[in-house]
């Protein structure tokens, strides 16, 4: 299957405005952003790039509501996320956010079946479980339990977790940080095929340069800033990739 | 400071709180050790050293009347090193300002207006009485206190029908009355009783005794066997009315004494091996969970070449100051409860001083344990890490292998939540540690039921003995057995309802080896106002020439029921005859025996005689009843039997509970400490899974929820264990308090077992909230980053 173009659409899920991030670590002050604009468009796939420390967490952590900009705007449609309390958060999160980390963060008392179900059981509309594992091609696996399963298979589980209440971003911080190349592929032909047939927002945060290869957008960051952005004129889908 | 140090006292800081709640727990545990037996030590040791400084008796012979010239030939028995006679009499006290009578026991002090030479009295203030003064007494220091008697004083004596005007001239006490009760009365009661001191020559007078005595008090050599001297006086005095000798052990005050602290030291032996067992345990779990979240630092610290000895000592370094600040904590508060506790029993049994100290090996005792209970837990985690390879160490723990529980495997699955699913599988997976928390937190609901057990047994000990058994209003006993017919005299006085006699006969029962000295009673055919129960509380009718014995008497003479006893009477014509035992009568203070009045009349041979009258009294009418009785010269004691239930509480009562008390409040502290440990280490383990959750959008109730239902549902399985095994621990201390004196029923009232829970489900209530506190402070933004 070939990547979708991006759509042409004006209006952003997200806006963000001069944000700033400043950690105060002791007597030091970390300026983890220092202004950073940004819109995000529905249906697109966005690759943050960027050493260690240049601030792409920070931002992804500040658009997925964990963390609060120290200065600056983030409105997320026609929400303002900025000032928002612990509550209104944690509702943003349930609602609209999927996340997906670096080391899948399942329970491992639950199936892969009920890992999913746990989400969306807080959700409005969500897809079945068995739909949400079907898509990332595990609906054969649904009644087991996270030792059994590769790495690979694991973090399939957690986007199936992430995109089943079908959010309208999907946030993934090193998703194939901790997986050997072609398991780290699988899983981000997962979150291709995801992006295109459900048209969620997907941001990627990765080391990896050859993954900004199959964005529809590439940002680099770096000392806090977006330093460089880049459109691939042709999308490399996910299984073509090599590192 | 090495680096290895310096994270040890950080690790420290940073688990401060539950470093507190493990340094409680063994403070809890330890403080009951040191306080129970400086307590009991320091007791012990002040008696002791009374005894000796007052030259208690080894013997004691009381008789109806002898000539002094029979002294040589008692001091000359073999094994009798010094005897000294003396007087003993009853006589009834008035105080002013005090409308009830009170009786006394005066005990003559020798001619020449010296000390005597046995059972010397200890002056707390003021001097003996001169010589030749024949109106001076020495005043039982309970008894001056009790009505705020003070040197100069006077109070009213009627002895043999005399009444007489006495001064005090002194105030003290001695080691033959540490423990004041009235006689026949199993309680000290100390306005109503007193003990007092009089010039011999006064006595003589007064009891028209001149050159006699009616008592005789012996040491003996080292090495001689009471019970054979005890014969030979016995062979001497028997013309003269002797009913008896006897030795310590059967000596009122020094029995109830030994009584009373052998009980406290199965308090202090229980309630310490309960409390610090628990505490141990639990510590050795918790420090051992608590190091085990550290497997990957020592994975890391193994990697830069730091051996497992160098990193055993890093860790039992972090168990030892938790140990250390626990066991020095409890090792204060022990001393100091202890301190206090020692002068409240001080102020029970009657003790001029008090030497009070810490208890070494106690102390030595709880620190020992605590450092074991601490480092074995640290050296168990530790090892646990250390058999690993670095890298693996290192690496986070592979997914733990869970499976469909049983309740799911019987197809409930579709009735539990997700959440339910992860508490269930959970318990399931780990069943050995589940265990071991629900073994803790019923172990700390049990230690709750512990505390109040004595509360529970003793009113139903005081519902039993002191309200359904007897009915009576007052008690009244003769100074000699009387005609039956003192029973009409007593019903006519106004306000009177109702009157029944009864006989009390001093008797030695003998079955075998074993023998026993107690009292008889004779009760008349239906008796309306004592009525001996069964064990079911069912009335039980002595029946004509048979006899009925308290139930602990059953073991103790190896009886049974249709089983035939010599009993020996110690008074009157002191025949001795066989009776059959016919039943058990269920009674927890005391042992005696009952009998038909009229069969035990006739069997003893005395005529028809009684000792005493029991009265119903008209409500209201008591002051006025006690006033006329204490006027009747033949009247020797009057008991009220509502003031013998406040005596109880005032002092038995009080000495039993204010140990609980004491006990449930560390009970109270260990309790909580086990609950906040076991919801702070589960937060600890499963916080990354927690915050994953709240990232995904559960909230802090959500998550609270997950992390505290688990808990919730161990600490509600725990409760039904924990009131068992609170059962289990009283049963065994009630067996532990059994003596001849009272059996302690095992009994719990429901108000205990429900206060056991709730204090449990408070200890749980308060660490929900601390831990849930903490859930808001989960680094979200961490987890994304980090593995376990």
């Amino acid at each position: 299957m070939s990547p979708s173009p991006l759509p042409s659409q004006p209006a952003p899920v997200f806006r963000a405005r001069g944000l700033t991030k400043v950690y105060r670590m002791g007597e030091v002050e970390v300026h983890a952003l220092r202004g950073v604009d940004l819109d995000l468009f529905p249906g697109e796939f966005v690759v943050l790039l960027g050493p260690s420390g240049s601030g792409k967490s920070t931002l992804l952590n500040i658009l997925g509501g964990l963390d609060a900009p120290t200065g600056g705007e983030v409105w997320y449609v026609d929400h303002c996320l900025t000032g928002a309390d612990d509550r209104a958060l944690t509702l943003f999160r349930r609602e609209h956010v999927g996340f997906v980390f670096q080391f899948y963060n399942l329970i491992p008392s639950l199936t892969a079946r009920e890992n999913v179900a746990i989400v969306t059981d807080l959700a409005e509309r969500p897809m079945r479980p068995e739909e949400a594992l079907d898509r990332v091609g595990l609906g054969d696996r649904l009644d087991h339990f996270p030792a059994q399963m590769s790495g690979g298979e694991q973090q399939r589980v957690a986007i199936a977790r992430a995109i089943a209440k079908r959010p309208a971003v999907l946030l993934c911080d090193e998703p194939t940080g901790a997986l050997d190349s072609s398991t780290g592929i699988r899983v981000l032909e997962t979150l291709e095929q995801v992006n295109g047939e459900l048209g969620t927002t997907t941001v990627v945060i990765t080391h990896n340069a050859g993954i900004g290869a199959m964005a529809h957008r590439v940002l680099y960051l770096a000392d806090g800033r977006i330093v460089r952005e880049v459109r691939p004129p042709r999308r490399t889908p996910a299984k073509e990739l090599n590192w | 400071m090495s680096m290895l140090t310096r994270k040890g006292l950080r690790d420290l800081w940073h688990m401060r709180t539950q470093a507190l709640a493990i340094a409680c727990v063994i403070a809890g545990g330890v403080a009951t050790l040191v306080m129970s037996r400086s307590t009991l030590e320091s007791l012990s040791n002040t008696r002791a050293l009374f005894y000796q400084e007052g030259a208690l008796a080894d013997l004691w012979a009381p008789l109806k009347r002898a000539p002094d010239t029979l002294l040589p030939r008692l001091a000359s028995v073999p094994g009798v090193q010094a005897a000294e006679t003396r007087l003993l009499a009853n006589a009834t006290l008035s105080v002013a300002g005090f409308e009830e009578p009170a009786r006394g026991d005066i005990v003559s002090l020798p001619l020449d207006g010296g000390q005597p030479l046995l059972n010397r009295v200890h002056l707390v203030s003021g001097r003996l009485p001169h010589p030749d003064a024949d109106a001076e007494i020495v005043l039982g220091e309970a008894f001056a206190q009790a009505h705020s008697l003070r040197l100069g004083d006077s109070l009213q004596l009627i002895l043999q029908g005399h009444a007489t005007s006495m001064r005090i001239v002194g105030i003290g006490t001695s080691p033959e009355y540490v423990y004041q009760s009235p006689p026949g009365a199993a309680f000290p009661d100390f306005q109503r009783f007193a003990v007092l001191w009089m010039n011999r020559h006064a006595m003589e007078k007064a009891l028209d005794m001149d050159g006699a005595f009616n008592n005789v008090v012996f040491r003996l050599r080292t090495g001689a066997v009471a019970g054979a001297v005890a014969s030979d006086v016995d062979g001497l005095l028997a013309r003269y009315g002797g009913v008896g000798a006897y030795g310590r052990h059967e000596q009122t005050s020094a029995r109830y004494l030994e009584e009373e602290l052998r009980q406290l030291r199965t308090m202090a032996t229980l309630f310490p091996v309960i409390f610090l067992g628990v505490a141990a345990f639990l510590v050795h779990v918790v420090l051992m969970r608590l190091l085990g979240t550290q497997r990957e630092q020592v994975g890391v610290l193994k990697a830069f070449g730091y051996g497992n000895r160098t990193l055993g000592v890093h860790y039992l370094g972090i168990a030892t100051w938790i140990a250390a600040g626990g066991a020095l904590l409890g090792i204060a508060l022990g001393a100091a409860l202890g301190g206090w506790l020692a002068h409240v029993y001080q102020g029970i049994y009657r003790f001029p001083f008090l030497t009070y100290r810490l208890s070494l090996g106690a102390t030595a005792l709880g620190a020992a344990v605590s450092f074991t209970a601490a480092c074995g837990g640290a050296l168990l985690a530790l090892r646990a890490a250390a058999v690993l390879p670095p890298a693996e160490a290192m690496r986070a723990a592979a997914p733990a292998r869970f499976g469909a529980t049983i309740l799911e495997r019987l197809g409930f699955q579709r009735w539990l939540s997700p959440s339910a699913r992860i508490a269930f599988r959970d318990l399931e997976r780990r069943p050995g540690r589940a265990l071991i928390t629900l073994a803790g937190l019923a172990m700390a609901c049990a230690v709750m039921t512990v505390g109040r057990f004595q509360g529970d047994a003793i009113d139903r000990m005081v519902n039993v003995q002191l309200s359904i058994a007897p009915t009576q209003d007052i008690e009244v006993n003769f100074v000699e057995p009387a005609p039956r017919s003192a029973v009409f005299e007593l019903a006519a006085l106004p306000g009177v309802r109702e009157a029944e006699p009864t006989r009390s006969v001093p008797v030695r029962l003998i079955h075998g080896l074993h023998s026993y000295r107690t009292t008889l009673e004779g009760l008349p055919p239906n008796a309306r106002l004592r009525r001996p129960v069964d064990a079911k509380l069912r009335r039980v009718e002595p029946q004509s020439n048979d006899l009925l014995l308290t139930d602990y008497l059953e073991k103790m003479l190896d009886l049974k029921a249709g089983d035939v006893l010599d009993i020996q009477a110690l008074d009157g014509h002191r025949h001795r005859r066989e009776m059959r035992v016919s039943g058990f009568v269920h009674e927890y203070i005391g042992a005696r025996g009952y009998m038909d009045l009229d069969s035990l009349n006739r069997q003893l041979g005395d005529g028809d005689v009684i000792s005493g009258v029991l009265l119903g009294v008209a409500p209201g009418a008591e002051p006025d009843v006690y006033l006329r009785l204490s006027r009747r010269p033949r009247v020797m004691g009057i008991a009220s039997r509502l003031a013998s239930v406040r005596s109880f509480y005032a002092t038995m009562g009080e000495s039993m509970l204010i140990f609980s008390l004491v006990a449930a409040l560390l009970g109270a502290v260990i309790n909580f400490g086990v609950v906040y440990n076991a919801a702070r280490i589960s937060l600890s383990e499963r916080g990354r899974e927690l915050a994953s959750l709240r990232v995904l959008g559960m909230t802090r109730a959500e998550v609270g929820g997950l992390l505290l239902g688990q808990l919730g549902l161990l600490v509600f399985l725990s409760l039904p264990c924990g009131l068992v095994a609170g059962w289990a621990l009283c049963w065994l201390m009630a067996r532990g308090f059994q003596s001849e004196l009272f059996r302690v029923p095992a009994v719990l009232s429901t108000a205990t077992y429900a206060f056991a829970a709730i204090t449990v489900l408070a200890a749980s209530g308060l660490s929900a909230l601390l831990v849930y506190r903490r859930i808001s402070r989960l680094d979200l933004v961490a987890v994304l980053k980090t593995r376990e």
